[in-house]
């Protein structure tokens, strides 16, 4: 009957913990600050609340004795989340940079089903037809605001490794580009010439391939281009070399075809009807988005994938956390077995008990939890690293430690010290005080 | 071997305590397990064995260059070659952009190229006579459920049809195996005719992606691909020669530093488990510290008393990382399953047991080394005193 008992009582426990576990996970921080709020005047207002930070008193005093084996519970949750935050950084960054690529108001044509710029051909009529949609804003001398631009790739040797070669995007634009995408500035040389072999190198590019600096020569498709200036633009063109569209083209000898079309439209309301212009013209096959949409979709796969891999890894490294934290918690509740009993032999009830040895245990995981989100941010946030995107070329991007994650991670953090406390703490309340006294 | 119950016993003197400490093990060495098998399948390609006498000629500028079908002939002309095949990349996916085929338009002669694909005579004749046949990988029919006979529509996302329409409808000939150890992914394939395919695309004709060229002897690679490179030199369409297994490896450095990426989490769990398991550790000999002094008091030598605690400390880790590594065995394949494909995880290797249980043997002397010292060390009076 006891045994049952006690089984009950366990199961009972878990089915707290995991319920607690679910609710945590959604909960907000103002609710989170309400939490804390009101554990403070509980703590400060009641009997027991005052009991109970008498006890907690007396546990981190003690903390000192115990400092190998606290230490376990702060390093293995500062881990955890160290690793959780750097994953997730990798994603947001990864997903921040091609979102915050294109706007609402500039839409990108390709041919129909291509996917990406790379697999998309558009003849020079279709071009033109697309450039005279209506829909289409106009620069004040009247031409519409619209560049038919060339993407192709080169093998470029990485800075960090020259033995890796990676595939640069190589966009060739029309003289509209720079109307287009008004975040790309020169910050470095000049703009390329149309009709000559210039190229202009964008920040992420030169920092993360050799041999791109201004003034150095390039072969690419057989031919010598020199690279004249460096532009940032803060999002995945930074990741781009960019040449004269006719040059280009020529280059790679593809005719007077383009492989998308960019245009500025007059507002990010004439999108329907741009977009319906082009779908039911017959002389045309084509898919029409939004650069915004375009971009953001480009970004999707990859961000759960690392989402995925990200969060599978942290549950694991979690795991072996929360063990990690309950055995220095029990052998913590074992040493002060003869205190804790005398506590309970003099009055003290067992609430406060289990809320001690509770608050003792997320406390230094809160420890672990900022420990660890600090280690994260001072390395990766900012740390440059690029990828194969969509488009069969390098995205180079920056890891985005967010105060977001930072947040997460600190729920992370208590998440595990929760864990990890509550059934040591529930066996402090529970061992009965005689044997407790007795035992040595 | 006489010791192994004592060491048992007291391993297991406080279960509990064993028990937390043995979870944690298990969970570093599931991630370790898990982790290694992405690692190792990245560097696959190094590793097969199937290849060493094949190369990879593509141009030297990107690989989206085609390269003219005239090569082809001048290439099997230099000594050295065997055989020489070529390839074009076709971007087939099959009704949803999510359902991406690995389609290749391969020359006739392509399958002679791969003796670690089995291919039933009769298919391979079938498929020879089709000009609109394909033949598939076992994996890639089992996933979509294709059989010999079915026709199969393609879309492609680069070429379109003469006639415009991007979907290419193929008759599937046949469905080949591929022997163990050969590159990942070649039983994923779709093989397709690249006549038909250069004849009724709308552009590139009489291009193609890459050769594949066969070698008399291994040996010969470097002069070959000096060789093969030579004939383009100064050309339009400059190429780049390289043994298969250098270039698909560097389509997977492409993605980043896999290697980096995993080597840091395994740092940083094996930090934590290391002083994880020291803490344990030095808690059970404190503990034991009168038992240990009794030990040496009935005559057992300080060595052995040193060689106990290791032993203890290293078998903890032992029982902990087998049934992690084993662990990691067997959920690979069930997460796979489990994705309907979307994630891949390669199953644990042997070079992934070697390695974990080196890291097993090596983290228990790490982390047994300081309590065993201690051990060794204790003073009978003193310890027996309780001092």
């Amino acid at each position: 009957m006891r045994k049952f008992k006690s089984f009950l009582r366990g199961l009972g426990l878990v089915a707290i913990v995991i319920a607690g576990l679910v609710i945590w996970s959604r909960l907000p921080w103002p609710a989170v600050l309400l939490l804390v709020v009101l554990l403070a005047l509980w703590l400060v207002l009641t009997r027991r609340g005052r009991q109970t930070l008498s006890i907690t008193g007396v546990g981190i005093s003690t903390l000192r004795q115990r400092i190998g084996a606290s230490l376990v519970v702060v390093v293995g949750i500062a881990g955890v989340v160290g690793v959780l935050v750097a994953m997730l950084a990798m994603g947001e960054g990864f997903q921040s940079t091609l979102q915050q690529t294109g706007s609402d108001d500039t839409a990108i044509v390709l041919r129909g089903g291509s996917n990406a710029e790379l697999n998309s051909v558009l003849d020079r009529d279709s071009v033109n037809v697309v450039i005279q949609a209506p829909g289409v804003a106009r620069s004040a001398d009247g031409k519409p605001v619209a560049s038919a631009e060339q993407s192709v790739v080169a093998n470029l040797p990485k800075r960090s490794d020259a033995s890796v070669e990676a595939n640069v995007p190589i966009r060739g634009v029309g003289d509209e580009a720079w109307t287009l995408r008004p975040n790309v500035k020169i910050v470095q040389g000049r703009r390329f010439k149309p009709g000559l072999r210039e190229l202009v190198v964008g920040q992420g590019a030169m920092r993360q391939f050799a041999g791109l600096d201004v003034g150095r020569q390039l072969r690419l498709a057989g031919q010598e281009w020199s690279i004249v200036g460096e532009f940032t633009s803060g999002d995945s063109h930074d990741s781009e070399l960019w040449g004269d569209a006719q040059t280009v083209a020529s280059a790679y000898r593809r005719g007077s075809s383009a492989q998308s079309v960019t245009v500025r439209l007059t507002s990010p309301q004439a999108f329907d009807a741009f977009k319906a212009a082009l779908s039911s013209d017959p002389r045309l096959k084509v898919d029409v988005s939004t650069t915004r949409e375009y971009f953001s979709k480009q970004s999707e796969n990859l961000t759960k994938v690392i989402r995925v891999v990200g969060i599978t890894v942290g549950v694991i490294m979690a795991i072996g956390a929360i063990f990690g934290a309950l055995n220095t918690m029990f052998a913590a509740i074992a040493a002060r077995a003869r205190e804790i009993a005398t506590l309970r032999a003099i009055g003290f009830r067992g609430l406060p008990v289990v809320v001690s040895v509770l608050m003792e245990t997320m406390l230094l995981a809160l420890l672990g939890g900022v420990l660890g989100g600090l280690i994260s941010w001072l390395i990766f946030n900012g740390y440059t690293a690029s990828t194969l995107g969509a488009n069969f070329s390098q995205v180079v991007f920056q890891f985005k430690v967010s105060p977001e994650l930072l947040w997460l991670g600190i729920k992370w953090a208590m998440a595990i010290g929760f864990v990890g406390g509550l059934f040591p703490a529930v066996r402090a309340a529970r061992l009965p005080v005689t044997t407790a006294l007795r035992e040595l | 071997m006489k010791y192994l119950h004592l060491i048992w016993a007291a391993l297991f003197r406080r279960k509990t305590r064993t028990l937390l400490t043995l979870v944690s093990i298990i969970a570093a060495f599931l991630l370790f397990g898990m982790l290694d098998a992405v690692r190792t399948a990245f560097d696959s390609g190094n590793q097969s064995i199937a290849g060493v006498d094949r190369l990879v000629t593509s141009s030297r500028y990107s690989i989206i260059q085609p390269l003219p079908e005239s090569l082809k002939t001048r290439i099997a002309a230099i000594p050295g070659v065997r055989d020489v095949g070529h390839a074009n990349w076709f971007g087939g996916i099959y009704q949803d952009p999510k359902n991406f085929v690995f389609s290749y338009a391969v020359s006739p002669n392509y399958l002679d190229l791969y003796p670690e694909i089995h291919l039933p005579a009769g298919q391979r004749k079938a498929f020879d006579d089709n000009r609109t046949g394909a033949v598939i990988g076992d994996k890639l029919a089992q996933k979509y459920g294709w059989k010999v006979g079915d026709k199969i529509p393609l879309q492609s996302t680069i070429f379109p049809q003469k006639n415009g329409s991007k979907t290419w409808t193929f008759d599937i000939e046949g469905i080949f195996t591929v022997e163990k150890g050969a590159a990942n992914g070649l039983d994923q394939m779709f093989m397709l005719h690249w006549k038909y395919f250069d004849e009724a695309n709308a552009f590139g004709n009489g291009t193609v992606g890459w050769y594949i060229d066969r070698l008399a002897d291994p040996a010969l690679g470097d002069r070959v691909a000096h060789a093969i490179d030579a004939l383009s030199a100064n050309s339009d369409h400059e190429t780049k020669t390289q043994t298969e297994q250098a270039f698909s490896a560097s389509f997977a450095k492409q993605l980043g530093d896999i290697g980096l990426i995993v080597g840091s989490i395994m740092g940083a769990v094996f930090f934590t488990l290391i002083l994880l398991t020291a803490n344990t550790m030095a808690q059970a000999v404190r503990e034991r510290t009168s038992e240990l002094a009794v030990l040496k008091t009935m005559g057992f030598s300080s060595r052995s008393v040193l060689g106990l605690v290791l032993a203890e400390s290293v078998l903890l880790l032992l029982i902990g990382g087998v049934i992690g590594l084993g662990l990691a065995a067997v959920l690979a394949p069930a997460i796979g399953k489990g994705s309907g494909g979307m994630i891949n995880l390669p199953p644990v290797g042997a070079g992934s047991w070697a390695m974990g249980l080196g890291l097993m043997v090596l983290i228990g002397l790490v982390v047994g080394a300081l309590p065993a010292w201690r051990a060794m060390r204790l003073n009978i009076v003193d310890a027996l005193a309780g001092r």
